[in-house]
Protein backbone atom coordinates (compact mmCIF):
# COMPACT_ATOMS: atom_id res chain seq x y z
CA UNK A 1 0.00 0.00 0.00
CA UNK A 2 1.47 3.48 -1.00
CA UNK A 3 0.31 6.82 -0.01
CA UNK A 4 2.49 8.49 -2.77
CA UNK A 5 1.86 6.80 -5.62
CA UNK A 6 3.62 6.88 -8.96
CA UNK A 7 6.60 4.77 -11.00
CA UNK A 8 9.54 3.65 -9.48
CA UNK A 9 11.71 6.11 -11.06
CA UNK A 10 9.96 9.29 -9.31
CA UNK A 11 9.29 7.37 -6.40
CA UNK A 12 13.29 7.40 -6.00
CA UNK A 13 13.31 11.18 -6.46
CA UNK A 14 11.15 11.98 -4.28
CA UNK A 15 12.95 9.80 -1.39
CA UNK A 16 15.19 11.53 0.70
CA UNK A 17 18.46 10.33 0.68
CA UNK A 18 19.56 7.84 3.40
CA UNK A 19 20.94 8.74 6.61
CA UNK A 20 24.92 9.30 5.42
CA UNK A 21 27.36 6.99 6.21
CA UNK A 22 24.31 4.13 7.13
CA UNK A 23 23.24 3.78 2.80
CA UNK A 24 19.37 2.26 2.49
CA UNK A 25 18.97 -1.35 2.22
CA UNK A 26 22.37 -2.09 3.72
CA UNK A 27 22.84 -3.09 7.15
CA UNK A 28 22.88 0.00 9.42
CA UNK A 29 20.52 2.30 11.29
CA UNK A 30 17.59 2.27 8.66
CA UNK A 31 15.42 1.87 11.65
CA UNK A 32 13.46 4.68 13.15
CA UNK A 33 11.35 3.69 15.63
CA UNK A 34 9.68 0.32 16.97
CA UNK A 35 6.33 0.08 19.14
CA UNK A 36 4.92 -3.35 20.34
CA UNK A 37 1.15 -3.07 21.78
CA UNK A 38 -0.70 -5.39 23.12
CA UNK A 39 -4.89 -5.31 22.79
CA UNK A 40 -5.81 -3.12 25.30
CA UNK A 41 -3.75 -0.49 23.90
CA UNK A 42 -0.72 -0.16 26.26
CA UNK A 43 2.33 0.17 24.69
CA UNK A 44 4.60 -2.48 26.13
CA UNK A 45 7.48 -1.61 24.29
CA UNK A 46 9.08 1.38 22.68
CA UNK A 47 12.29 2.09 21.63
CA UNK A 48 13.42 5.04 19.18
CA UNK A 49 16.92 5.46 16.74
CA UNK A 50 16.44 7.99 14.38
CA UNK A 51 13.47 10.64 15.32
CA UNK A 52 14.93 14.37 14.91
CA UNK A 53 11.33 15.66 15.31
CA UNK A 54 9.08 14.92 17.99
CA UNK A 55 5.80 17.15 18.37
CA UNK A 56 3.78 15.30 20.96
CA UNK A 57 4.33 13.93 24.65
CA UNK A 58 4.89 9.94 24.68
CA UNK A 59 1.49 9.17 26.03
CA UNK A 60 -0.32 11.05 22.97
CA UNK A 61 2.12 9.67 20.31
CA UNK A 62 1.00 5.96 21.74
CA UNK A 63 -1.99 6.35 21.44
CA UNK A 64 -1.92 8.26 17.95
CA UNK A 65 -0.16 5.40 16.59
CA UNK A 66 -2.86 2.92 18.32
CA UNK A 67 -5.17 4.98 16.79
CA UNK A 68 -4.30 4.93 13.58
CA UNK A 69 -3.58 1.26 13.14
CA UNK A 70 -6.58 0.59 14.69
CA UNK A 71 -8.78 2.85 12.13
CA UNK A 72 -6.32 1.93 9.14
CA UNK A 73 -7.20 -2.01 9.86
CA UNK A 74 -10.65 -1.30 10.13
CA UNK A 75 -10.56 0.70 6.74
CA UNK A 76 -8.59 -1.81 4.98
CA UNK A 77 -11.07 -4.39 6.11
CA UNK A 78 -13.64 -2.46 4.75
CA UNK A 79 -12.53 -1.10 1.23
CA UNK A 80 -11.75 -5.31 0.31
CA UNK A 81 -13.29 -5.73 -2.72
CA UNK A 82 -13.28 -9.83 -2.74
CA UNK A 83 -15.40 -10.29 0.51
CA UNK A 84 -18.87 -9.94 0.24
CA UNK A 85 -19.68 -9.34 4.15
CA UNK A 86 -18.56 -7.24 5.63
CA UNK A 87 -19.50 -5.19 8.87
CA UNK A 88 -20.26 -1.18 8.66
CA UNK A 89 -16.98 1.15 9.09
CA UNK A 90 -16.28 1.91 12.60
CA UNK A 91 -18.50 -1.21 13.71
CA UNK A 92 -15.71 -3.55 16.14
CA UNK A 93 -14.29 -6.56 13.53
CA UNK A 94 -13.99 -10.28 15.83
CA UNK A 95 -10.38 -10.86 15.67
CA UNK A 96 -9.35 -12.54 12.79
CA UNK A 97 -12.47 -11.07 10.54
CA UNK A 98 -11.66 -8.96 7.44
CA UNK A 99 -8.08 -8.72 5.95
CA UNK A 100 -5.27 -6.54 7.24
CA UNK A 101 -2.17 -4.85 5.74
CA UNK A 102 1.55 -5.20 7.14
CA UNK A 103 3.07 -2.12 5.78
CA UNK A 104 2.29 1.15 3.91
CA UNK A 105 5.18 3.55 2.75
CA UNK A 106 5.10 7.54 2.70
CA UNK A 107 7.92 9.12 0.36
CA UNK A 108 9.88 9.81 4.04
CA UNK A 109 9.04 6.65 5.69
CA UNK A 110 7.75 3.10 5.77
CA UNK A 111 5.40 1.37 8.71
CA UNK A 112 6.02 -2.08 8.99
CA UNK A 113 3.40 -3.70 11.07
CA UNK A 114 1.95 -7.16 12.12
CA UNK A 115 -0.46 -8.37 14.59
CA UNK A 116 -1.02 -11.86 16.17
CA UNK A 117 -4.42 -13.23 17.21
CA UNK A 118 -3.77 -13.02 20.69
CA UNK A 119 -3.89 -8.89 20.29
CA UNK A 120 -0.14 -7.91 20.22
CA UNK A 121 1.03 -5.64 17.51
CA UNK A 122 4.57 -4.92 16.34
CA UNK A 123 5.25 -1.95 14.20
CA UNK A 124 8.44 -1.20 13.14
CA UNK A 125 9.30 2.27 11.33
CA UNK A 126 11.99 1.96 8.94
CA UNK A 127 13.35 3.85 5.86
CA UNK A 128 10.94 3.41 2.92
CA UNK A 129 13.60 1.70 1.12
CA UNK A 130 13.83 -1.11 3.20
CA UNK A 131 11.93 -4.13 1.80
CA UNK A 132 9.82 -6.24 3.28
CA UNK A 133 9.99 -6.81 6.59
CA UNK A 134 7.31 -9.64 7.71
CA UNK A 135 9.56 -12.12 8.64
CA UNK A 136 12.28 -9.73 11.07
CA UNK A 137 9.11 -8.79 12.34
CA UNK A 138 7.89 -12.68 13.16
CA UNK A 139 11.41 -12.78 14.76
CA UNK A 140 11.30 -9.83 17.43
CA UNK A 141 7.73 -11.66 18.28
CA UNK A 142 9.62 -14.98 18.52
CA UNK A 143 12.31 -12.86 20.72
CA UNK A 144 9.07 -11.19 22.59
CA UNK A 145 7.89 -14.80 23.16
CA UNK A 146 11.24 -16.28 24.37
CA UNK A 147 12.33 -12.98 26.51
CA UNK A 148 9.23 -11.62 28.16
CA UNK A 149 6.00 -14.11 27.87
CA UNK A 150 8.23 -16.67 29.53
CA UNK A 151 9.73 -14.93 32.18
CA UNK A 152 7.94 -15.61 35.58
CA UNK A 153 8.50 -12.09 36.53
CA UNK A 154 6.62 -10.48 34.06
CA UNK A 155 3.52 -9.47 34.27
CA UNK A 156 1.04 -9.84 31.30
CA UNK A 157 -0.26 -6.93 30.13
CA UNK A 158 2.30 -4.34 31.54
CA UNK A 159 4.95 -2.47 30.23
CA UNK A 160 8.23 -4.88 29.57
CA UNK A 161 10.83 -3.26 31.91
CA UNK A 162 12.85 -6.43 32.15
CA UNK A 163 16.71 -5.83 30.89
CA UNK A 164 17.24 -8.77 29.26
CA UNK A 165 14.06 -8.34 26.41
CA UNK A 166 14.57 -5.07 25.75
CA UNK A 167 18.66 -5.56 25.06
CA UNK A 168 17.82 -8.92 23.00
CA UNK A 169 14.88 -6.95 21.12
CA UNK A 170 16.43 -3.61 20.36
CA UNK A 171 19.60 -5.15 19.61
CA UNK A 172 18.38 -7.13 16.74
CA UNK A 173 16.51 -4.61 15.70
CA UNK A 174 19.39 -2.41 15.45
CA UNK A 175 21.58 -4.86 13.51
CA UNK A 176 19.26 -5.73 11.12
CA UNK A 177 17.69 -2.37 9.65
CA UNK B 1 -2.08 -16.18 0.69
CA UNK B 2 -2.41 -17.10 4.17
CA UNK B 3 0.11 -19.68 5.82
CA UNK B 4 -1.39 -23.16 5.53
CA UNK B 5 -2.57 -24.28 9.02
CA UNK B 6 -0.38 -27.41 10.04
CA UNK B 7 -2.40 -30.57 9.77
CA UNK B 8 -0.84 -32.11 13.08
CA UNK B 9 1.80 -30.85 15.52
CA UNK B 10 4.42 -33.58 15.09
CA UNK B 11 6.49 -31.29 13.08
CA UNK B 12 6.65 -28.65 15.92
CA UNK B 13 6.70 -30.85 18.73
CA UNK B 14 10.10 -32.36 17.27
CA UNK B 15 11.26 -28.76 16.94
CA UNK B 16 10.58 -27.71 19.92
CA UNK B 17 12.45 -28.10 23.28
CA UNK B 18 11.59 -30.89 25.50
CA UNK B 19 11.71 -32.41 29.01
CA UNK B 20 11.89 -35.90 29.81
CA UNK B 21 8.36 -36.87 30.32
CA UNK B 22 8.95 -38.32 33.65
CA UNK B 23 10.20 -35.63 35.13
CA UNK B 24 7.63 -33.46 34.06
CA UNK B 25 4.97 -36.53 34.72
CA UNK B 26 6.34 -36.73 38.72
CA UNK B 27 6.95 -32.82 38.81
CA UNK B 28 3.10 -32.39 37.62
CA UNK B 29 2.31 -34.85 40.75
CA UNK B 30 4.78 -33.31 43.36
CA UNK B 31 2.48 -29.56 43.00
CA UNK B 32 -0.79 -31.96 42.97
CA UNK B 33 0.67 -33.11 46.27
CA UNK B 34 1.71 -30.04 47.87
CA UNK B 35 -1.63 -28.60 47.04
CA UNK B 36 -3.55 -30.92 49.02
CA UNK B 37 -1.45 -30.77 51.60
CA UNK B 38 -1.83 -26.68 51.46
CA UNK B 39 -5.06 -26.26 50.61
CA UNK B 40 -6.58 -29.40 52.39
CA UNK B 41 -10.28 -29.15 50.59
CA UNK B 42 -10.27 -30.98 47.35
CA UNK B 43 -12.78 -28.34 45.76
CA UNK B 44 -10.08 -25.85 46.64
CA UNK B 45 -7.45 -27.67 45.27
CA UNK B 46 -9.28 -28.10 41.63
CA UNK B 47 -9.94 -24.34 41.75
CA UNK B 48 -6.27 -23.93 41.86
CA UNK B 49 -5.18 -26.17 39.46
CA UNK B 50 -7.92 -24.21 37.09
CA UNK B 51 -6.35 -20.72 38.21
CA UNK B 52 -3.11 -22.20 37.56
CA UNK B 53 -3.41 -23.80 34.21
CA UNK B 54 -5.44 -20.11 33.48
CA UNK B 55 -1.99 -18.60 33.85
CA UNK B 56 -0.13 -20.77 32.01
CA UNK B 57 -2.57 -20.70 29.23
CA UNK B 58 -2.57 -17.02 28.91
CA UNK B 59 1.56 -17.04 28.50
CA UNK B 60 1.38 -20.06 26.45
CA UNK B 61 -0.90 -18.62 23.18
CA UNK B 62 1.56 -16.49 22.17
CA UNK B 63 4.37 -19.34 22.35
CA UNK B 64 1.74 -21.15 20.41
CA UNK B 65 1.24 -18.72 17.87
CA UNK B 66 4.72 -17.98 17.38
CA UNK B 67 5.89 -21.51 16.89
CA UNK B 68 3.28 -23.16 15.09
CA UNK B 69 2.59 -20.63 12.50
CA UNK B 70 -1.13 -21.12 12.64
CA UNK B 71 -2.45 -17.82 11.78
CA UNK B 72 -6.17 -17.02 11.83
CA UNK B 73 -8.56 -19.59 12.18
CA UNK B 74 -12.10 -19.26 10.71
CA UNK B 75 -14.39 -20.95 12.95
CA UNK B 76 -15.13 -22.57 15.86
CA UNK B 77 -14.30 -25.63 14.34
CA UNK B 78 -11.23 -24.73 12.80
CA UNK B 79 -9.67 -23.86 15.99
CA UNK B 80 -11.22 -26.60 17.95
CA UNK B 81 -9.05 -28.99 15.68
CA UNK B 82 -6.02 -26.65 15.70
CA UNK B 83 -6.06 -26.89 19.60
CA UNK B 84 -6.38 -30.87 19.13
CA UNK B 85 -4.38 -31.75 16.50
CA UNK B 86 -1.47 -29.45 17.03
CA UNK B 87 -1.65 -27.30 20.74
CA UNK B 88 -2.23 -30.55 22.90
CA UNK B 89 0.48 -32.59 20.25
CA UNK B 90 3.13 -29.15 21.31
CA UNK B 91 3.15 -28.91 24.61
CA UNK B 92 1.78 -32.24 25.69
CA UNK B 93 3.16 -34.91 23.23
CA UNK B 94 -0.30 -36.57 22.47
CA UNK B 95 -2.74 -35.02 20.03
CA UNK B 96 -6.44 -34.95 21.24
CA UNK B 97 -9.47 -35.60 18.97
CA UNK B 98 -12.56 -33.22 18.43
CA UNK B 99 -16.41 -35.14 18.79
CA UNK B 100 -19.94 -34.38 19.76
CA UNK B 101 -20.34 -30.97 17.85
CA UNK B 102 -23.62 -29.83 18.49
CA UNK B 103 -26.26 -28.36 16.29
CA UNK B 104 -24.88 -24.61 16.60
CA UNK B 105 -21.20 -25.44 16.59
CA UNK B 106 -20.20 -24.13 19.41
CA UNK B 107 -19.88 -26.73 22.11
CA UNK B 108 -17.69 -29.71 21.47
CA UNK B 109 -15.46 -32.52 22.95
CA UNK B 110 -11.82 -33.42 23.55
CA UNK B 111 -10.61 -36.29 23.60
CA UNK B 112 -7.80 -37.55 25.13
CA UNK B 113 -6.92 -41.36 24.74
CA UNK B 114 -3.48 -41.19 26.38
CA UNK B 115 -2.58 -38.45 28.99
CA UNK B 116 0.98 -38.41 30.06
CA UNK B 117 0.35 -36.37 33.44
CA UNK B 118 -1.41 -39.58 34.78
CA UNK B 119 1.00 -41.83 34.46
CA UNK B 120 1.89 -43.46 37.65
CA UNK B 121 -0.99 -41.99 39.38
CA UNK B 122 -3.58 -43.37 41.34
CA UNK B 123 -6.82 -41.69 43.22
CA UNK B 124 -6.89 -42.52 46.76
CA UNK B 125 -10.32 -42.97 47.81
CA UNK B 126 -9.97 -39.75 50.22
CA UNK B 127 -9.68 -37.57 47.06
CA UNK B 128 -12.48 -38.93 44.81
CA UNK B 129 -13.42 -34.98 43.87
CA UNK B 130 -9.95 -34.22 42.52
CA UNK B 131 -10.11 -33.20 38.92
CA UNK B 132 -6.33 -33.92 39.13
CA UNK B 133 -6.30 -32.87 35.23
CA UNK B 134 -8.06 -29.60 35.88
CA UNK B 135 -4.95 -27.93 35.01
CA UNK B 136 -5.52 -28.88 31.29
CA UNK B 137 -8.94 -27.08 30.94
CA UNK B 138 -7.73 -24.18 32.76
CA UNK B 139 -4.98 -23.91 30.06
CA UNK B 140 -7.15 -24.06 27.24
CA UNK B 141 -9.94 -21.30 28.90
CA UNK B 142 -6.74 -18.96 29.50
CA UNK B 143 -5.37 -19.40 26.04
CA UNK B 144 -8.80 -19.06 24.20
CA UNK B 145 -9.23 -16.24 26.19
CA UNK B 146 -6.19 -14.03 25.09
CA UNK B 147 -7.80 -14.83 21.33
CA UNK B 148 -11.10 -13.54 22.66
CA UNK B 149 -13.36 -16.77 22.69
CA UNK B 150 -14.79 -16.84 26.19
CA UNK B 151 -15.41 -20.30 26.74
CA UNK B 152 -16.93 -23.01 29.89
CA UNK B 153 -14.67 -26.07 30.05
CA UNK B 154 -15.87 -29.05 31.91
CA UNK B 155 -14.61 -32.54 32.61
CA UNK B 156 -17.04 -35.12 31.37
CA UNK B 157 -15.02 -38.54 31.49
CA UNK B 158 -11.65 -39.08 33.73
CA UNK B 159 -9.71 -42.48 33.87
CA UNK B 160 -9.00 -41.93 37.53
CA UNK B 161 -12.51 -42.23 37.86
CA UNK B 162 -13.03 -45.69 35.85
CA UNK B 163 -13.23 -44.01 32.66
CA UNK B 164 -12.24 -45.13 29.04
CA UNK B 165 -11.04 -41.90 28.48
CA UNK B 166 -10.70 -37.88 29.16
CA UNK B 167 -13.35 -36.23 27.60
CA UNK B 168 -13.14 -32.22 27.99
CA UNK B 169 -16.25 -30.44 27.20
CA UNK B 170 -15.51 -26.54 25.50
CA UNK B 171 -18.36 -24.70 25.35
CA UNK B 172 -17.98 -21.27 23.27
CA UNK B 173 -19.69 -18.46 25.22
CA UNK B 174 -19.00 -15.31 23.07
CA UNK B 175 -16.59 -14.02 20.92
CA UNK B 176 -15.24 -10.80 22.16
CA UNK B 177 -15.12 -8.01 19.32
CA UNK B 178 -12.09 -5.87 19.15
CA UNK B 179 -12.85 -2.79 20.79
CA UNK B 180 -11.08 0.59 20.69
CA UNK B 181 -9.59 0.30 23.90
CA UNK B 182 -9.33 4.20 24.93
CA UNK B 183 -11.86 6.44 25.69
CA UNK B 184 -12.44 9.55 23.86
CA UNK B 185 -12.46 12.11 27.24
CA UNK B 186 -8.68 10.74 27.82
Amino acid sequence: MQFFGGSATTEASLLPAAPPGTGAGGPGNNAHMLYIFNRAGVCLLYREWNRPLRTLNQQQDHKLMFGLLFSLRSFTAKIDPTVVEKGNLGVPLLPGQGCSFYSFKTNTYQLNFMETPSGIKLILITHPKTGDQREPLKYIYNLYVEYVVKNPLYVPGTPIQLILPVYHITSYSSSNF
Amino acid sequence: MAPLVPKSGDAVFASVERVNAELFTLTYGAIVRQLLTDLEEVEEVNKQLDQMGYNIGVRLIDEFLAKSNVSRCVDFRETADVIAKVGFKMFLGVAATVTNWDAEGTTCSLVLEDNPLVDFVELPDTCQGLRYCNILSGVVRGALEMVSMKTEITWIRDMLNGDDAYELRVKLLKQVPEEYPYKDDE
